[in-house]
């Protein structure tokens, strides 16, 4: 079982959230220019690392905000929790 | 009665060689996806300079860490033909390999609770029909007679509305099949070679010439990709991505019990899928974990829920023991299907993607994947299944309609 700290709420157990996949994955500036392999990019890829991994979570049974969370997915540790607005702690996105 | 005994293991299974500096074919991965493949690289290709790479020990990653359940009542063309394949080379697989893995072909029920469970069922027998898939659906009392310890009242929560069932879908002895693989695959020359781990990829400009391991450099003219979870980091070091995400996927087992369970359950809407291993232990799945992760670990809620649904549809379970629980990772792929085939990178092939069902499609991922190796060209069986269908779009979405969440 994870505890995941949510920026507004505090700590909670994972039972309290839903995963969302990676954060800071932004919508095409331009959309109407992407090529059909830059579309599956966008919709189908995403990073995949063993180690820090940058990914969003929603506190659905309390406060029902979205937050990015920096885990670990080799050791499961929970490195940090910050608001949507706030970059990537220890830059890399 | 008595549970059956397991069979004698032969006293030789494979050498363990020292690798070589070149090979025709290096696989990368000792699981089941990729001993098969060198059997049929072997077997029905001719070529034997083959190594087989693995970083842990044979068999030791989701080939160990499976439910075991084989069956091929998927929805959509492309999967039910190459599901099917497998269960066909796997009713001939003990007799070709002379090894008995215990394949029990005991059926599979996929339990319908909600209206749109039957409508989705109904569909799926049909659909398995038409692609000659052995499928029947049964009603409640039905679905009885083929499982006397399943609870159909209807007064249980989520009550069972009827269910598909396909008879000659069973459950094979894990470890023995790897096993039977590895012996034969050995026996026609291949390098089986364990605590192995590759590190690197050698290129010449956009093709692969070789790989970097923890025991040395490795030249070889193609390279297979067949590690699983790990699929995504190994693209990585090779310089491309794949469209997988690795996910933790848990399983458990009872203490052992007297046969009282003759057929494989699954559920896909309470989530449970429960079947009685040879020596006794009831062994039970669910779905994945949501987040991403490599542990081979996951949470206890997930179980916790699996246990409920568990006792909720075998009242006779509620005094069971949980003996083990594990995890295994598995690469799930945006449209549930599994990628065999070329990369961007010459000369380097994938087998990845099989999400929470790679077991079964053991056989029939080796021999397409062996087909695509040896010839530089997809099979007709694993040719929809392409890389390049998450940029045309063709996919093939088996989500939901696998029976079987992701």
């Amino acid at each position: 079982m994870l505890l995941i700290t949510c920026p507004w709420c505090g700590p909670r157990d994972e039972t309290e959230y839903h995963y969302g996949g990676q954060a800071h994955v932004p919508y095409p500036q331009n959309p109407a220019e992407l090529s059909d392999a830059e579309w599956a990019e966008y919709v189908f890829y995403r990073d995949n690392p063993k180690g820090p991994f940058a990914e969003r979570w929603v506190h659905s049974t309390g406060c029902r905000r979205w937050f990015n969370v920096l885990r670990d997915t080799a050791t499961y540790e929970v490195l940090a929790s910050y608001r949507p607005d706030e970059p990537r702690p220890g830059g890399n996105r | 009665m008595t549970a059956e005994p397991l069979p004698e293991h032969p006293d030789f299974l494979w050498r363990n060689p020292e690798p070589r500096t070149s090979y025709d074919v290096v696989i990368v991965g000792a699981g089941g996806h990729g001993l098969a493949t060198a059997y049929y690289l072997a077997k029905n290709h001719g070529i034997t300079k083959v190594a087989v790479l693995e970083k842990g020990w044979l068999a030791g990653g989701n080939m160990a860490r499976n439910t075991t359940i084989i069956r091929s009542n998927y929805l959509w063309d492309e999967s039910a033909a190459i599901y099917e394949h497998a269960l066909k080379l796997w009713e001939g697989l003990p007799a070709e390999l002379d090894y008995d893995f215990l394949f029990s072909q005991r059926g599979v029920l996929n339990l319908a609770h909600t209206l749109q469970d039957v409508r989705e069922g109904v569909r799926r027998v049909n659909a398995n029909r038409l692609n000659g898939v052995d499928a029947e659906w049964l009603e409640p009392d039905e679905v009885a007679e083929v499982c006397p310890i399943l609870n159909v009242s209807p007064r249980t929560r989520y009550p069972v509305l009827g269910g598909t069932f396909q008879p000659r879908a069973g459950i094979a002895k894990h470890d023995h099949v790897a096993w039977a693989l590895a012996r034969r695959a050995d026996e026609l020359g291949v390098d089986l070679i364990q605590g192995c781990e590759v590190t690197g990829f050698l290129k010449d400009g956009d093709r692969v010439v070789g790989v970097e391991t923890s025991r040395g450099r490795i030249l070889t003219g193609r390279v297979g990709l067949a590690a699983a979870g790990h699929s995504g980091v190994l693209a990585r070091l090779a310089g491309f991505r794949l469209p997988v995400q690795s996910h933790p996927l848990q399983a458990l087992v009872s203490e052992l019990h007297e046969p009282v369970h003759p057929t494989v359950v699954m559920s896909n809407h309470v989530h449970v899928y429960v079947s009685q291993a040879h020596k006794g232990e009831l062994v039970m799945g669910a779905g994945v974990d949501a987040y991403n992760g490599y542990g081979q670990r996951g949470s206890f809620h997930v179980i916790e829920r699996q246990m409920a649904a568990a006792v909720e549809l075998f009242p006779v379970f509620a005094r069971a023991h949980v003996l083990r629980t594990w995890g295994g990772i598995v690469d799930v792929t945006p449209d549930a299907s599994p990628i065999v085939g070329s990369t961007p990178v010459e000369n380097l092939y994938v087998n990845c993607g099989w999400g929470t069902g790679g077991f079964k499609a053991t056989p029939a991922a080796g021999w397409t994947f062996a087909h695509t190796i040896a010839t530089g060209e997809p099979h007709p069986l694993n040719a929809p299944f392409a890389l390049d269908r998450f940029t045309t779009g063709a996919l093939i979405d088996e989500h939901g309609a696998a029976a079987v969440a992701h």
